[in-house]
């Protein structure tokens, strides 16, 4: 599905991923864990295609084809899905007509024939109905005013509405209490699939207990320094990152 | 120091020389005259409002109005038959529909007929002096575009709306320049509105593109107390005209008094509003939107004075400026001593599409009440680079997610507007605009 061959991107003459390699399979959901700056965001928005750092060397490649060559909006089309850590409030752009907007764009980019206006509205009401989200908030505008929780179930629902191929949740779990973290992760479930794959990035292994990881990968320094199963997870909530923050250095 | 008398340019010049003959030809009687006179004189002591006039200091006028150009005549009957082949923007509107050609009223064209209200032609009434006492005590100020429209003013209508009268259809007043060989027009609207009435009012200015007209159109509007007032002013001018606009109202107590202006189309354009508080718990709401591209300058200028308590006023301005245009914001709020529990709050904002456009953002306040809450903000920049990466994270390509964006940023102050069909022709008009910029 993913694999990312000996990655180096910097950002303000910054460096911040150090030959980066890592592979997720055909359905994997791999965890990437690790301490405050190790660069695990950075990953996040490098594989999207935001704009603000350099590449210096590396390839991602998606299926094999190299989608740093590609726009962002190419990547989204191409099956490339980023939940935000902290989602953009957007006043004025409904999201009903954003979520229209991104499904119809996408759709068109891949050169199938648009979705009814019925088509599309059952399936919204159904994807907002499995994620508790009420039909007024997708009235109001993208995001505004939304509490924490809210705006991460609405990241849920337009990656379920997008049908991605390659998910990454970007700390989907920070500022969730308890029982939008099951929400949220019961949403993240009912998507995987032997053709979907999730990079799920996270400080704690508490996400993990809901979305169980096939593997886990380890970040410091930019690079992966330890991969292993989910008991990898465990290990490290048990011991911290201490061990690791001098193994790459 | 001795007075430094500028040289007239030439169009100062010939509007000087072409006075005395447009005021025996143009309507009047003698006190309408004299008003004529006045004004003229007060244009020919300055001339045309340069840059080192505070309140042209961003659109120069002496600069722009290159020549006098001839007043345009009433149209005649395949002036009107030529109409046909004209878009009227608000087609789709369900409205009482007036119409002024090349600054002429034209009664075969106008509704004659409505409960509530009387329209009536200003040419005849600026020679009968019926119905015209208020003509020029509304839109007052020393300005030069102002006086010009009071010395040449050619006609227009006066609209009176009986006291608490609610017209079921918007009143629409569509003023329509005609003719491929250049003309000025010197439009003028005079409305007044009687106690506790409720009235939508639809101005649209439109004309040739590639014709160089000038348009210089005044609405003066009296709004008696406990009356409901909401005006939307669509400039659709041609691409190659000057339009100066002055909007005056006069509002008494418990007015809810709401006016947008929205530019797309002329080359240059100054929207001026100037605002009394004559009552208390005045409700006052004045917004803009331009969009503009190429050499494009449009020009938003308010004076707001709070003259008495408890009145409350808000302003907000939009512009999107792409290739090498300008905007302007000019806001003024002045607070009386008398005006305690005034709140207002003014924002312009503007987003900058080209590393050539530029925007001037000037708003001031002159508080002279301790008791007031007042503020006002002027942003100015780009577009917000994290949101346009998070809408093409979704697969928007850049051009859409830049309409998208572009739209909602218009979009809030097109929300004011109350008639469902009149915002839907501006969001129209806001999505051509955008449509033509993303195939560019």
């Amino acid at each position: 599905m993913l694999e990312i061959r000996n990655l180096h991107v910097s950002i303000e003459d910054k460096k911040i991923l150090n030959g980066l390699n890592l592979t997720v399979h055909d359905g994997e959901v791999a965890a990437i864990m690790g301490p405050n700056g190790s660069g695990k965001s950075t990953l996040s928005y490098v594989i999207a295609g935001k704009e603000d750092y350099e590449i210096l060397d590396g390839e991602i490649l998606l299926d094999g084809e190299n989608v740093l060559e590609m726009e962002p909006d190419a990547r989204a089309a191409a099956g490339i899905f980023l939940a935000f850590q902290y989602p953009l409030e957007i006043p004025g752009v409904a999201t009903m007509t954003f979520l229209k907007a991104a499904m119809q764009a996408q759709r068109k980019a891949r050169g199938e024939v648009e979705l009814s206006t019925a088509e599309f509205m059952k399936r919204v009401r159904d994807g907002a109905n499995q994620l508790g989200i009420p039909q007024d908030m997708l009235k109001r505008g993208l995001n505004v005013g939304f509490s924490g929780g809210e705006k991460k179930r609405m990241e849920i629902l337009q990656m379920a509405l997008l049908e991605p191929k390659f998910c990454i949740l970007d700390e989907t779990d920070s500022g969730l209490d308890i029982d939008a973290l099951k929400v949220v992760s019961e949403g993240v479930n009912r998507l995987r699939g032997k053709d979907r794959s999730f990079l799920v990035i996270t400080h704690y292994q508490r996400l993990l207990n809901y979305i169980v990881p096939d593997t886990v990968h380890v970040m410091a320094h930019g690079q992966v320094v330890k991969s292993g199963g989910k008991e990898l997870a465990l290990e490290l909530e048990a011991n911290g990152y201490a061990d690791y923050k001098t193994l790459a250095a | 120091m001795s007075d430094v008398t500028p040289m007239r340019t030439p169009a100062e010049s010939a509007l000087i020389a072409a006075f005395p003959a447009a005021r025996k030809n143009l309507p009047g009687n003698s006190t309408v005259i004299a008003m004529r006179e006045s004004a003229f004189n007060r244009f020919e002591a300055k001339g045309l409002p340069h840059r080192r006039v505070e309140e042209y200091k961003y659109t120069d006028l002496r600069a722009a109005v290159r020549e006098a150009l001839p007043l345009a005549a009433a149209p005649d009957a395949k002036t009107l038959a030529s109409l046909a082949g004209v878009t009227d923007p608000f087609a789709a509107l369900d409205a009482d529909r007036i119409l002024i050609v090349d600054g002429h009223f034209v009664a075969s064209q106008s509704a004659s007929v409505i409960a509530g209200v009387t329209i009536h032609d200003l040419g005849e009434a600026l020679s009968s002096g019926q119905g015209i006492e208020a003509l020029g005590t509304i839109a007052k100020a020393d300005d030069a575009a102002l006086a010009l429209n009071a010395a040449f003013m050619q006609g227009g209508v006066v609209i009176a709306i009986a006291k608490n009268a609610k017209p079921a259809k918007p009143l629409y007043v569509r003023c329509v320049v005609t003719g491929t060989a250049p003309h000025a027009v010197y439009p003028r609207v005079l409305i007044s509105i009687g106690e506790g009435a409720d009235v939508t009012l639809i101005e649209t200015q439109q004309g040739p593109d590639g014709v160089a007209y000038q348009v210089n159109g005044v609405v003066e509007i009296k709004a008696g107390a406990h009356s409901k007032v909401q005006h939307v002013r669509l400039n659709a001018q041609g691409n190659a005209a000057i339009d100066m606009s002055t909007l005056g109202t006069d509002l008494g107590e418990h007015v809810e008094f709401k006016s947008l202006n929205f530019v797309t189309r002329p080359a240059l354009s100054r929207h001026q509003v100037f605002a009394r508080f004559s009552g208390e718990h005045i409700k006052f709401d004045v917004s803009g939107a331009a969009l503009l591209k190429d050499k494009q300058h449009a020009d938003s200028t308010l004076y707001v004075d709070h003259a008495m308590p408890h009145g409350e006023s808000r302003e907000l301005f939009k512009h999107v400026l792409d290739g090498e245009s300008t905007g302007v914001f000019q806001g003024k709020i002045v607070v009386q001593p008398i005006a305690q529990k005034t709140d207002g709050r003014m924002m312009s904002q503007a987003i900058l599409l080209s590393d050539n456009a530029t925007m001037n953002n000037k708003p001031e306040l002159e508080i002279f009440a301790d008791d007031v809450a007042c503020g006002h903000g002027a942003t100015c920049g780009a577009l917000d680079e994290d949101l346009l990466f998070y809408l093409r994270a979704r697969g928007l390509p850049k051009p859409e997610a830049e309409a998208l964006m572009l739209a909602a940023f218009v979009g809030e102050a097109l929300e004011k507007i109350e008639n469902d069909t009149v915002r839907d022709v501006l969001e129209a008009e806001t999505q051509n605009w955008l449509l033509a910029r993303a195939v560019k």
